[in-house]
């Protein structure tokens, strides 16, 4: 399992940069159209709130943009700071996890 | 020509001299008499360092034992014009970068083919006992796919060129890992199972991050970029299909 | 004769792929803690929204929008190299990848003032 630990990272981080492509792709759109006439809590909770749509949507972008960045940073770190090992795995579960928590909490913000 | 170095001026060239923790050394060199970059170390070792150590073999840029770091680049200096290269009368050479130093300008290829043997760069038969030759058709799509990867002749030039590999240890290179992409799409070979463990580990096909420095510096015009892309999908089904 | 391309624009490529994927992931957690601001009050958010709403921010913002343009279609790129057969095209998708970024940075800041 771990000789495969590396090519499943790099699995992850494809496979979540496919899922990935659409959603940013709807996300740029929906951010150039929000911007319009300026933002304001009221405009935009309006149109989230009690939204099962905007849930779904945001709650797997939060999952699969966390797992994709978390792997990705791993990536730069191992490679230019010579940080690897045990310490470095656990970092970007952490990273990952973290990334999650926040991300999720921000859903429920906008939709609760 | 119109140009402001004329044919009759000096070189300013920069040699590494000394091990890893050597340093580079001026000299001038007559630049009439250098058309490409390897008689200029020829003349320099001729004329004024006789200690200078060097590679060479075919100069006529079939081998590539001369490849050596010129302004930064890895290159054949056989097959590098000093005209295209000397900007302002300059140069710089080195040994191939990613490499120890054993003197000079001669690097140690020795880690270079040990990743070769670790990507399992090795012809495994499918049917040891099997008399006659096996038959490839040189259309079928798989012999096509590797075409080109076969004429790797081992320069070190990708290895030197690669951002990878001067920054993660273990990552195995572009060239074995472009000779492992010639034994999976070889019909007669019966060794991936193997081959594919040992490319999928830390250092193997996933480390490539396609900035194709391979590809663009490769001066036999390979691609290792589209041989490891080639080994990631291979790589990739294998482990959806539970194979790997 | 010279065989090697000599193209470094790949390299480029890969460059602009990394830089925008470690300044993203890093403006990840800001952008999820300001958008938690919602949990509180709307008030909260509201507050966020009128400080981002001076021209530096918006220009700021219109450069998150041209980093996340830009890491997207490097990335359909390098997901077409890895994915799909090889195809000498490939090399084009780096111009397209810049032009759609900066198409997307200039509709997010005329939509913007």
């Amino acid at each position: 399992m771990k000789d495969r630990a590396e090519i499943i990272l790099w699995a992850g981080h494809r496979l979540s940069a496919l899922l990935l492509a659409p959603l940013v792709l709807i996300h740029l759109a929906t951010m150039i159209i929000a911007i319009q006439g300026g933002l304001s809590a009221e405009e935009v909770l309006s149109r989230t709130k009690g939204s099962v749509l905007w849930a779904g949507f945001y709650g797997v972008f939060v999952v699969a943009a966390s797992v994709h960045g978390a792997i990705g940073l791993r990536t730069v770190v191992q490679e230019k700071l010579a940080w690897r090992g045990g310490s470095l795995d656990f970092a970007t579960a952490a990273v990952c996890a973290g990334l999650i928590y926040l991300g999720l909490r921000a859903v429920a913000g906008v939709v609760t | 020509m119109g140009r402001r170095d004329s044919v009759n001026d000096t070189l300013e060239v920069s040699i590494w001299r000394g091990g890893d923790d050597g340093r580079f050394q001026a000299y001038r060199v007559p630049r009439r008499e250098c058309p490409t970059v390897l008689d200029v170390v020829t003349w320099v070792q001729r004329n004024v360092a006789p200690t200078l150590a060097y590679r060479f073999a075919c100069r006529v840029g079939m081998c590539g034992s001369c490849a050596m770091t010129i302004n930064g680049r890895p290159r054949w200096t056989c097959r590098t014009h000093v005209s295209k290269v000397a900007r302002g009368g300059k140069l710089r050479i080195g040994p191939l970068s990613n490499l120890p130093v054993i003197r000079d300008l001669a690097c140690d290829m020795t880690p270079f083919f040990e990743k070769w043997q670790a990507a399992k760069g090795r012809f495994v038969p499918a049917e040891p006992g099997r008399s006659g030759f096996a038959p490839i058709s040189p259309a079928s799509p798989r012999r096509q796919e590797i075409d080109a990867a076969i004429e790797c002749i081992n320069c070190g030039v990708c290895y030197a060129a690669c951002d990878v590999v001067a920054d993660n240890p273990d990552y195995l290179g572009p060239a074995a890992l472009n000779r492992a992409w010639t034994l999976v799409e070889d019909e007669r070979d019966g060794g991936n199972r193997e081959r594919l463990a040992a490319i999928a580990r830390a250092g193997g096909c996933g480390s490539c991050h396609t900035n194709q420095r391979c590809t663009a510096l490769c001066p036999v015009g390979l691609n290792p970029t589209a041989s490891i892309a080639g080994l990631k999908r291979t790589v990739l089904g294998a482990l959806l299909r539970g194979a790997l | 004769m010279r065989l090697s391309t000599e193209d470094d624009s790949q390299y480029w490529a890969a460059a602009v792929q990394r830089v925008s994927g470690v300044v993203l992931a890093l403006f990840l957690p800001v952008h999820f803690w300001v958008l938690g601001l919602a949990l509180e009050e709307e008030q909260a958010l509201d507050g966020f929204f009128r400080w981002a709403d001076q021209p530096s921010v918006k220009i700021a913002e219109a450069g998150l929008v041209v980093l996340l343009a830009v890491h997207l279609m490097g990335g359909v790129r390098l997901l077409m190299i890895e994915l799909l057969p090889w195809r000498d095209w490939q090399k084009r998708l780096v111009s397209v990848s810049g032009a759609f970024a900066a198409a997307a940075g200039v509709a997010f800041l005329v939509n913007a003032f």
